[in-house]
């Protein structure tokens, strides 16, 4: 694999990228062109089936892109093997809307996983874990299990796993979309936070409240193709 | 501490975590392979057991040859040597006819008529040669060799011998029915086995199929392969290993129940006491054994049940 961040200008490229899932007639996403540069908050809207869990899905490599070019930190997705796969998936933190914590572990051992994978040793684990919960406001629930917590809790377990390793890239996947809007706050305020310390933010959200206080930059996607594209966008439903 | 070892030992923890925080799933799982291996080493056991009682059987079939009084020893002698010679023979002795009325005598000790009627000067008993098969499937080289006029010479006229008529008929079909038996007793066993290789791989599938989601989330996290299936792996070894113990307290707990409630050393063909002393000699081979099997089992269905969560897509 190459190397990862070098002296690279954009953080995210798409180049053309189009996805077809076998079975349906149209594209999921149709000729996307994209420039995503390091730092910046991203977020992308769109109604249900416009694309936008596609477009996440592409950049985890779940699922590989139909034509097209990708290029993530340098890395080209072409030529990416499957064994260094996990490799590229360390070096992105990922949040989904249903958290997907692991159920048997505490929210310890949750933050920790993310740093075992990478062969962290047990003494800087145990540095590093209180101080990322520490960042998304849980110090002391450490040894709370993931099903004691409420959904913003286990969301912002879910943030500090993702930011453990202190990616370059954190992508939420409608982060916000099974809490209540304090909580929905709460967690977009840590994602704004993480996005100061230079981590690239990209956000998928259905939330308009969220979408316009935070004037960042707005991409609409629409059939799968890219709508609008705007700094300090809206977001009109 | 290396990377690796650093690794494995996480994996190892992992397993044995998971075990405990899944203790429900964990036990269904380890209830099934208990049945399903006390069920192999029952089947084990009975086939034991009924060949044990087959030999038995077949101990006792003998082939006797009567002989005429005027055979000479020495006839005797170089008639044993040849049958001797022959395949599948297990022993080949002489009763004379002292020893033909001492036997005799004895099987019928309570009838004192009989015992004076009889007496060593008016013996009316043959000697004989008597042949004990290895294998009393496969008799018919004895069959062949008792035909030959040179034999047939030395026979007693009015008796000749034990292999023909009614008797020939009641050996030939214990011996049939012993090869059927035997046949029967490890083809029982093979099916067995194969059900209870397939209830345990089910099972352990079911297990790891609740589980997906966490495998995924896990390779979306950037685990490797052998990060994430390792402490599945464990996890069903331990099953394994649980179930194997369990599985020989239970047979062994139903033994010692068996012979103290039922009071009774066999049922039918199957006799508790060989069985039970079978098991307590063998007992370190046949928990080896399931344990073995086990934890085969068990890795190798955690290996072919976590596969298929964790590959990648590779379809455009």
């Amino acid at each position: 694999m190459q190397c990862f961040f070098g002296i690279i200008k954009l953080m995210i490229l798409l180049d053309r990228v189009v996805k077809k899932y076998n079975g349906s007639s149209a594209p999921a996403l149709d000729r996307i062109n994209l420039h995503i540069e390091p730092k910046e908050f991203v977020i992308v809207v769109g109604q249900s089936g416009a694309g936008k869990t596609t477009l996440l899905r592409l950049l985890t490599r779940e699922e590989r892109q139909t034509s097209g070019k990708i290029i993530v930190g340098g890395i080209d997705y072409d030529k990416l093997k499957d064994r260094d796969i996990p490799m590229l998936r360390r070096k992105i933190g990922v949040v989904f809307q249903d958290f997907r914590l692991l159920p048997n572990r505490t929210v310890f051992e949750n933050v920790a996983f993310a740093l075992e994978i990478v062969g962290m040793g047990k003494r800087e684990i145990q540095r590093t874990v209180p101080r990322v919960l520490d960042i998304v406001n849980l110090k002391g629930r450490e040894k709370s299990m993931p099903q004691e917590l409420s959904g913003g809790e286990r969301q912002r377990v879910a943030i500090a796993r993702a930011i453990a390793r202190q990616p370059k890239i954190l992508i939420a996947d409608e982060p916000t979309g099974n809490l209540d809007p304090k909580h929905a706050w709460d967690v977009i305020k840590v994602l704004e936070k993480i996005n100061r310390y230079g981590t690239t933010v990209l956000l998928t959200t259905h939330n308009q409240e969220i979408v316009n206080r935070l004037k960042r930059r707005v991409i609409t996607l629409k059939d799968g193709k890219i709508a609008s594209d705007r700094a300090n966008g809206e977001y009109k439903s | 501490m290396s990377h690796n070892f650093l690794s494995l030992s996480r994996v190892i923890k992992a397993g044995f975590v998971n075990l405990f925080r899944n203790i429900s799933l964990s036990a269904a799982a380890i209830a099934v392979m208990v049945i399903t291996l006390t069920i192999i080493l029952f089947s084990i056991l009975a086939n034991a057991t009924f060949q044990n009682t087959i030999a038995q059987i077949n101990n006792q079939i003998s082939i006797s040859v009567w002989l005429k009084d005027s055979v000479t020893t020495q006839q005797v002698n170089t008639e044993i040597a040849a049958l001797r010679q022959l395949p599948n023979i297990k022993s080949v002795s002489y009763i004379s006819k002292t020893q033909a009325l001492a036997i005799y005598k004895s099987e019928q000790p309570n009838n004192a008529q009989l015992q004076q009627a009889i007496s060593e000067t008016n013996n009316p008993l043959p000697a004989s040669i008597e042949i004990k098969p290895v294998d009393s499937t496969k008799i018919q080289t004895i069959e062949n060799f008792l035909k030959q006029p040179k034999t047939v010479a030395l026979e007693d006229p009015q008796y000749g011998n034990s292999y023909g008529g009614d008797q020939k008929i009641a050996i030939d079909k214990i011996a049939h029915a012993t090869s059927i038996i035997r046949e029967a007793g490890i083809f029982a066993i093979i099916v067995f086995a194969a059900v209870s290789v397939l209830i345990i791989f089910n099972t352990i599938r079911m297990a790891i199929f609740n589980r997906r989601d966490e495998i995924r989330t896990m390779r979306l996290l950037g685990a490797r392969t052998s990060y994430i299936r390792g402490p599945f792996v464990v996890e069903s070894m331990c099953y394994g290993i649980f179930a194997a113990i369990i599985s020989s307290l239970i047979v062994d707990a139903i033994f010692v129940g068996s012979s103290s409630t039922l009071q009774a050393s066999s049922l039918g063909l199957l006799n508790i006491n060989y069985s039970h002393t079978y098991f307590n000699n063998h007992f370190w081979i046949l928990l080896t054994l399931e344990l073995a099997i086990g934890i085969v089992i068990g890795a190798v269905s955690s290996v072919i049940a976590t596969r298929r969560y964790l590959s990648f897509k590779t379809a455009r």
